[in-house]
């Protein structure tokens, strides 16, 4: 296949690459090559490419900082369509054939950019200067500045399609947690994994090894040969699992975390078998935190050129990946590490201008250096990085601020100290503690047993006690957990003497110097930010913006509180950080979601009878996660027409409805009775077995909370009725009260909802319909089973249960048969009925047989109303206690303001009544109208004639016979209307009692 | 010194080395007038219209940590007044009305942006509600809308009609409604009393009231004992805490609301958009990422954080109502603690102890109501009488049965 | 996130159960004041540490602990069943 040079690749050496496989990708339109291994970052780096993206404020050419998912400059538009992926880490890319990147925030290209000349406004443009301006006129803010600065900002564009890839779930108990598959990590989970216990070793990264180096040893041999020895060591462990592309980014109460694991990312497309992502949820008993170290950039004039980087990164670069990041490599120093990145650079054959080192003595390292040939000059900072697009040039500076000299390079690589990172563990909440030996924040365990630390997150940072460290504490861990420890050494590197470290917070200079590299927050900033009075960390964050960039401040965060401190006169410490808050790293919102996307996002619930309905056409409505017919259209009717039809026929035939989503709970015990006495405002004591009574519940607040039909199967068995919405919280209400309140009353309870299915079988011919379905099995006369009757019988082999209550009004049945039967008993009232012409009626038709009742249902029940405001203020008896009664009885609860139940129709008999319409007289009233009420349901009713509507009005039924308005304002609508009573047909109840 | 595009450029121009504090750090004095404890939204906000509308000189605001650094600088930025119960639809549309004019009014740029709030609907019963109350809010004036399934996707092109698990029926509108830049709203009410000599004092914590012959005397802190004979308690979540220095009994429960922000990405939503089948409201801020919030954890808690079933429920609706943000990454995610009020409405009322006033009980409703919140609590302490706006918002509704109960669920702070 | 140890199931996730709030108020008898029940009903103490508080275990076996939690850290001392000793820290 056709490849592309690498210009800037490196003919040997790349411990992470295959040069056998070489891969074409693409960014911003333009093709290169790369090697299966790279990542997007050092591919472009091999390909000599270190512009890659424009800061949010400035526009300024920004090239790659980093080699780690900290990166906050080289961030990418990765992949295209519904597939496309703004903010991508470059650093974090693994590359494959075929890949597509674009760069982002520029306009119309990343060389010219046209927003780049924001630069020139730079010195009106800093911290906060949005809030000083853009007032006048104020007519402009929305359509002008605002829209402005909404389209300016943002980094990439999100993808505008639904994400077509699939996101898993996976769950995890472990006995220990290693955080971190570097030297500590590797070395905590073998002493740990040995013991047998159960251990996830949980690397962020593709490989195992974190920083070491190619030129570390340990346990005699080169370190990638111990890292490879160790992970054959884990792997045979049974108990042990190795977990890589897997970052933990959540760390929760009780030792919870979440983990993202990356399973289709660095494929060209995520096989269909495969999620692309799977979210982890974690529960460890002991966690060890092996999360290292970030190195921090300097903070110096133009630190933010294309082709300064962290020194490290540079090393990375070098020997993981065989890229020169530059022909001439300058490096700037405060502490020892970035000494091996010369010797890196060194041996990979590449220049090295001068190492700057700002401390002032040599050691033994620095002698090294110069004996190998490196021009090391102490004493010297970082005065100015020079060039546009890349690189050209660094000004050096004595510590006093007098330059010194001007060194031609094309890449610097800095050093500005290691920050343990700690944003993982300090997640919990305890802070950070500073240590002013290692000039870095390490985590504050002190408060709690159930974490431990190794490594360099914890300011470890010499690689032989990094080891032990390691191995120490994944013993003791196992220890701690009981499991027994055999004695083995821990691996061992050469010791090596650490080097101090100078603090080096802001080289001294008068430009631009860059903190925050995103948000484009400078040091200037930062004293403006101190000098307005945004002198706490935390103002200082939200005003300036500092550490909110995706790498949440771990590139920014301890540089700039450091320049705060020093701003201040206040030390480290007593400035303190901000609130560390998860996600560690971001991560995809789909991956929470997981499989609970589009259709899924909620369970379906369908009763038995639902292939039935699908045979007759119905449409369905949710009703809560239950699919419920809502009318059943013949050819050619639409909604309305449907709708009026089936409850015509219902009042003239007979008609069958599925009920089975009505919550349903079975009580048993000697106190079952006085149980439902104390849950209901009405008495149930007296009820008769084989009888049924309408119950409605009261909040412990006096308001109604949900009524049904009870019905008494035996002395002490009940089996009680709920709304459908109110199913769940109904049983719970009356478990409370069973097992916390009234311990001593013998009474057990259970849901059966979906146990018993249940239709209603209602219209004048209900009963001859179900002669015929029984033929006998049960007596239907008027006698055998009276209204508000109930009977349990054996029909075909199984137990079924007949209830005589009406919703319609008419006479009606509700029939019960164990779940599984539903479809038969159906079809077998379906052919019953077909001589009879039944029809199948919905919930809609079902609503406007009870509206034309005057029976609440959940329109009604609105949380607030009483029994009373219901119209049912009878029902409460005056002879026993119940929940709801005391605070029933408070003022505005019984004040005769308050709107009670009422019928309304229209006074011009064609108009249409809707619900939510609010009822007002006086509307030629100037000033605010006052509602006296609002209409709370509506059915276009057959058997009046007319629309009908239930509602609440202030005066409620003394208002019977006067007219006012349904105001309806969002539609314009004012129809006059009459309050009647809310019984619309059969006030008398003939029907129910035939 | 004013803030505006000239003093921008003229100070730009000196290299920013002339911008003021935008407050002075005072020590605390041994009496003042008026305490307001509570360096937050509501206490700064009552501290602003105390000097300005009731020329009151002699007032501190009490911070026990740094200003702003309660739910002013935690919320979801949302500002709307779309309530069904006259009370609150009164003092919300007060509020908005303040919003509108904030930043004229304190020169200082808390970019309020009206671009919208939409509540989704799912259903005709659900419809109907919403319908109940926008014709409310239409009836005292407020604007509302009914929008239908087709005008929604009009406006929010990426949100899911077609593969949704409970389809979009329509939505109830508040055009004026929108979101502000919460932690400008602490700076420039703060910077807008200071000016007018109100002494905010940080990191002073009350840890006692002062309390004799049922009047209040003073406060004790840790910066030493301030005597006033009018302290304003305004401390949200821990509004139980100070009302038990009072020995006063509260309604309220405090607990954690998670919030979440994605990465920022270029414009993709306009509005404010809450869910209707479950609990859940997104917006895109103007630094471009999408700020998410839903429904609490439900347990008490102080702690400011909250667990992953929370935080997984709330993101699975994210992607329920925008599937596009699937691919989007949370960013960060935080929390705070609300103080929950019994009925969902807030209490801004005189006590039991003279002198002593009560703000709290915000439930989800705080932010939208730091301007009224104020004005009202300002003119509650300065005329030791509620106002008519906040005349409901008294702690005995309770017992006399006159809660203002938004949502109908009851005596549960969880559900409110 | 809270792992609460269910008397009779073991230790569950906070997601297997419903909060259902204060235990330290009593459902007063039924002919005490409205004052009683508004206190039971509304009033509570909210305590920024130590709380007697109800989890209902609707994901197993349904049944109401009692769970002694602090409201600050988000520790879990101990837990109980409806009617049972529930333990707190000496310095609660």
């Amino acid at each position: 296949m056709r490849t592309h040079k690498q210009p800037c690749r490196l003919d040997t050496g790349g411990s992470s690459i295959q040069r056998g496989k070489p891969l074409r990708f693409s960014f911003d339109g333009k093709s290169y090559t790369g090697f299966e291994g790279d990542t997007l970052a050092s591919a472009l780096l091999a390909n000599g490419k270190h512009l890659v993206g424009r800061s949010f404020k400035y526009h300024r050419p920004r090239g790659i900082l980093t080699a780690s998912s900290e990166e906050p400059n080289a961030l990418v538009e990765l992949r295209k369509g519904a597939f496309r992926e703004p903010n991508t880490r470059a650093t974090t890319i693994e590359l494959f054939e075929g890949l597509v990147a674009k760069s982002q925030n520029r306009f119309p290209s990343l060389a010219f950019d046209v927003l780049s000349v924001n630069q020139l406004f730079s010195r009106f443009m800093g911290a906060g200067f949005y809030y000083k301006t853009f007032m006048w006129p104020s007519s402009f803010w929305e359509p002008v500045y605002e829209k402005f600065i909404r389209r300016a900002a943002g980094l990439g564009r999100a993808a505008t399609l639904p994400d077509p890839d699939r996101y898993e779930h996976a769950h995890h108990h472990c006995d220990v947690l290693v955080i971190g598959g570097g030297a500590a990590g590797l070395a905590a989970a073998l002493s740990a994994g040995r013991s047998g216990a159960r251990v996830i070793l949980a690397e962020e990264t593709p490989r195992l090894g974190g920083s070491l180096s190619r030129t570390d040893i340990i346990d005699g041999a080169p370190a990638d040969e111990w890292v490879r020895n160790t992970r054959r060591a884990l792997e045979a462990l049974p108990e042990t699992q190795i977990k890589t592309r897997f970052c933990v980014f959540g760390y929760y109460d009780n030792n919870i975390f979440a983990a993202i694991e990356r399973v289709g990312d660095h494929l060209a497309a995520t096989p269909k078998h495969l999620p692309r992502q799977r979210l982890h949820t974690i529960r460890a008993r002991k966690v060890i935190f092996a999360t290292g170290a970030l190195e921090r950039p300097v903070v110096f004039d133009n630190n933010d050129i294309p082709g300064v980087m962290l020194s490290s990164a540079v090393r990375c670069y070098v020997d993981r990946f065989a890229v020169a990041p530059g022909k001439s490599v300058a490096i700037a120093t405060n502490n020892d590490d970035a000494y091996h990145t010369a010797f890196a650079l060194l041996d990979a054959g590449i220049n090295i201008p001068v190492l700057a080192d700002a401390r002032l003595a040599p050691s033994a390292l620095s002698e090294r250096a110069r004996q190998l040939g490196i021009r090391v000059q102490h004493a010297m900072l970082p005065q100015c990085a020079h060039g546009s697009h890349r690189v050209t040039a660094l000004s050096l500076q004595r510590t006093d601020g007098a330059f010194a000299e001007r060194v031609r390079c094309d890449c610097i690589g800095v050093s500005g100290g290691y920050s343990p990172n700690v944003s993982l563990i300090s997640q919990r909440g305890e802070r950070p503690r500073w240590r002013e030996d290692i000039l870095a924040f390490v985590p504050e365990t002190n408060k709690t047993e159930d974490i431990g630390c190794a490594g360099a997150c914890h300011g470890v940072f010499d690689l032989n006690a990094c080891l032990q460290d390691g191995f120490d504490m994944g013993e003791r861990t196992a220890k701690e957990l009981g499991f027994d420890v055999d004695t083995q050494t821990a691996p061992s590197a050469p010791s090596q003497e650490a080097g101090a470290i100078h603090p080096l917070w802001r080289c001294p200079g008068n430009g631009k110097a860059f903190v925050d590299f995103q948000n484009d927050v400078t040091a200037d900033d930062i004293h403006l930010a101190n000098r307005e009075g945004y002198s706490s960390v935390e103002h200082l964050k939200r005003y300036t913006t500092l550490g909110m960039a995706t790498d949440q401040g771990r590139t920014s965060n301890v540089n700039g509180l450091a320049i705060l401190a020093l701003a201040q006169g206040k030390s480290i410490p007593e400035v303190g950080t901000t609130r560390y808050r998860p996600p560690a790293v971001p991560v995809a919102i789909g991956a929470f979601a997981g499989h609970e996307r589009g259709k899924n996002f909620q369970p379906v619930r369908r009763t038995a009878m639902h292939a039935c309905h699908e045979k007759f056409g119905a449409v369905f409505v949710e009703a809560g996660q239950w699919m419920r017919p809502r009318y059943y259209p013949e050819l050619g009717e639409n909604m309305e027409a449907a709708i009026w039809r089936e409850a015509k026929l219902v009042r003239e035939n007979v008609g069958v409805c599925d009920v089975s989503t009505l919550g349903k709970i079975e009580l048993f015990g000697e106190d079952a009775a006085e149980f439902l006495n104390r849950l209901y405002i009405n008495g149930w004591s007296k009820l008769p077995v084989g009888k049924a009574r309408y119950g409605l519940m009261l909040r412990e607040d006096g308001a109604v909370f949900d009524d049904g039909t009870t019905s008494r199967l035996g002395n002490n068995h009940f089996l009680m009725t709920t709304t459908t919405a109110n199913a769940a919280a109904v049983l719970a209400h009356m478990e409370k009260y069973a097992q916390t309140v009234w311990r001593d009353l013998d009474v057990h309870f259970c849901s059966a909802t979906e146990q018993w299915c249940g239709v209603s079988v209602a219209g004048p011919l209900a009963r001859e319909t179900l002669k015929a379905v029984f033929k006998g099995a049960v007596d239907l006369s008027n006698e055998a089973l009276p209204f508000m009757g109930v009977r349990e019988f054996v029909w075909n082999g199984t137990t079924a249960r007949i209830f005589r209550i009406s919703f319609s009004g008419e006479l009606a049945y509700e029939v019960n048969v164990p779940w599984g039967y539903g479809e038969a008993m159906w079809e077998r009232i379906m052919d019953a009925g077909r001589a009879f012409n039944i029809i199948p009626y919905g919930t809609e038709a079902l609503g406007v047989l009870r509206i034309e009742k005057g029976h609440v249902a959940g329109s009604e029940l609105d949380g607030r109303t009483t029994a009373t405001d219901m119209g049912l203020g009878s029902m409460l008896s005056s002879k026993k206690q119940f929940i709801g009664l005391p605070l029933s009885r408070r003022e505005g609860m019984t004040s005769p303001k308050r709107p009670s139940l009422v019928g309304v129709k229209p006074v011009k008999p064609k108009q249409r009544l809707r619900g939510g319409a609010h009822f007002v007289t006086d509307i030629a009233k100037k000033g605010k109208i006052e509602s006296l009420g609002w209409i709370s349901s509506v059915a276009d009713s057959p058997a009046v004639g007319c629309w009908i509507g239930l509602g609440y009005i202030q005066g409620g039924h003394t208002r019977i016979g006067e007219k006012v308005t349904a105001w309806y304002p969002m539609k314009n609508e004012m129809i006059e209307v009459e309050i009647c009573d809310p019984v619309f047909v059969d006030p008398k109840g003939e029907r129910l009692h035939g | 010194m004013r803030y505006s595009v000239f003093s921008l450029l003229s100070q730009g121009l000196r290299g920013n080395t002339g911008w003021k504090p935008a407050w002075r750090q005072p020590a605390p004095k041994n009496q003042y007038d008026i305490i307001i404890i509570g360096g937050g939204g509501h206490g700064l906000a009552t501290a602003y219209y105390l000097a300005k509308l009731h020329k009151r000189a002699s007032i501190a605001v009490l911070e026990k940590g740094w200003i702003g650094g309660g739910n002013v600088g935690r919320n979801t930025t949302i500002i709307r007044s779309n309530y069904m119960l006259p009370p609150n639809t009164h003092f919300y549309e007060h509020s908005l009305k303040l919003w509108e004019g904030l930043e004229q009014d304190l020169n200082f740029n808390a970019m309020v942006s009206q671009r919208g709030v939409l509540n989704l609907f799912h259903s005709d019963p659900q419809r109907d509600a919403f319908a109940r109350r926008g014709n409310a809010m239409r009836l005292a004036g407020v604007d509302a809308e009914l929008l239908d399934a087709k005008q929604v996707k009009q406006l929010i092109p990426v949100i899911d009609i077609d593969n949704a698990r409970f389809p979009i029926e329509g939505g109830l509108f508040q055009p004026r409604g929108g979101t502000v830049r919460h932690d400008a709203v602490a700076w420039g009410y703060a910077r807008g009393a200071d000016a007018l000599g109100v002494d905010i004092i940080q990191n002073c914590e009350v840890t006692g009231l002062d309390i004799e012959g049922g009047s209040v005397h003073g406060v004790h802190t840790t910066r030493g004992d301030i005597r006033a004979e009018r302290v304003g308690i305004a401390v949200a979540g821990h509004t139980s805490v100070l009302a038990q220095m009072a020995g006063i009994e509260l309604p309220v429960e405090s607990h954690v609301l998670q919030a979440f922000v994605s990465e920022g990405i270029k414009p993709m939503l306009d509005t404010v958009v809450t869910f209707g089948a479950g609990h859940f409201y997104v917006s895109q801020s103007d630094k471009g990422g999408l700020v998410f919030g839903g429904d609490l954890d439900r347990y008490n808690s102080y702690a400011q954080r909250g667990n992953l079933p929370t935080a997984q429920n709330v993101l699975t609706e994210a992607v329920a109502v925008l599937p596009a943000v699937a691919r989007l990454r949370l960013l960060r995610q935080w929390g705070g603690i609300m103080d929950m009020s019994y009925d969902g409405s807030p209490f801004i009322c005189k006590t039991p102890v003279k002198g002593l006033y009560l703000n709290g009980g915000w439930c989800y409703g705080g932010f939208k109501a730091t301007p009224a919140s104020g004005w009202c609590f300002a003119h509650t302490i300065a005329n030791d009488k509620a106002h008519d706006l906040n005349a409901h918002f008294t702690i005995d509704r309770f017992e006399r049965g006159h809660v203002i109960d938004e949502k109908g669920a009851g005596p549960f702070p969880w559900a409110q | 996130m809270h792992r609460i140890k269910c008397p009779f199931c073991g230790e569950r996730d906070e997601s297997e159960y419903i909060y259902q709030g204060d235990a330290s108020v009593s459902h007063p008898p039924f002919d005490a004041s409205i004052g009683d029940f508004y206190r039971y009903v509304y009033v509570r103490d909210n305590p920024k540490g130590w709380h007697r508080e109800w989890w209902h275990h609707v994901g197993g076996c349904r049944m109401w602990v009692q769970v002694a939690r602090n409201t600050l850290t988000h520790e879990i001392y101990a837990t109980a069943p409806a009617g049972g000793v529930l333990d707190f820290p000496e310095d609660a």
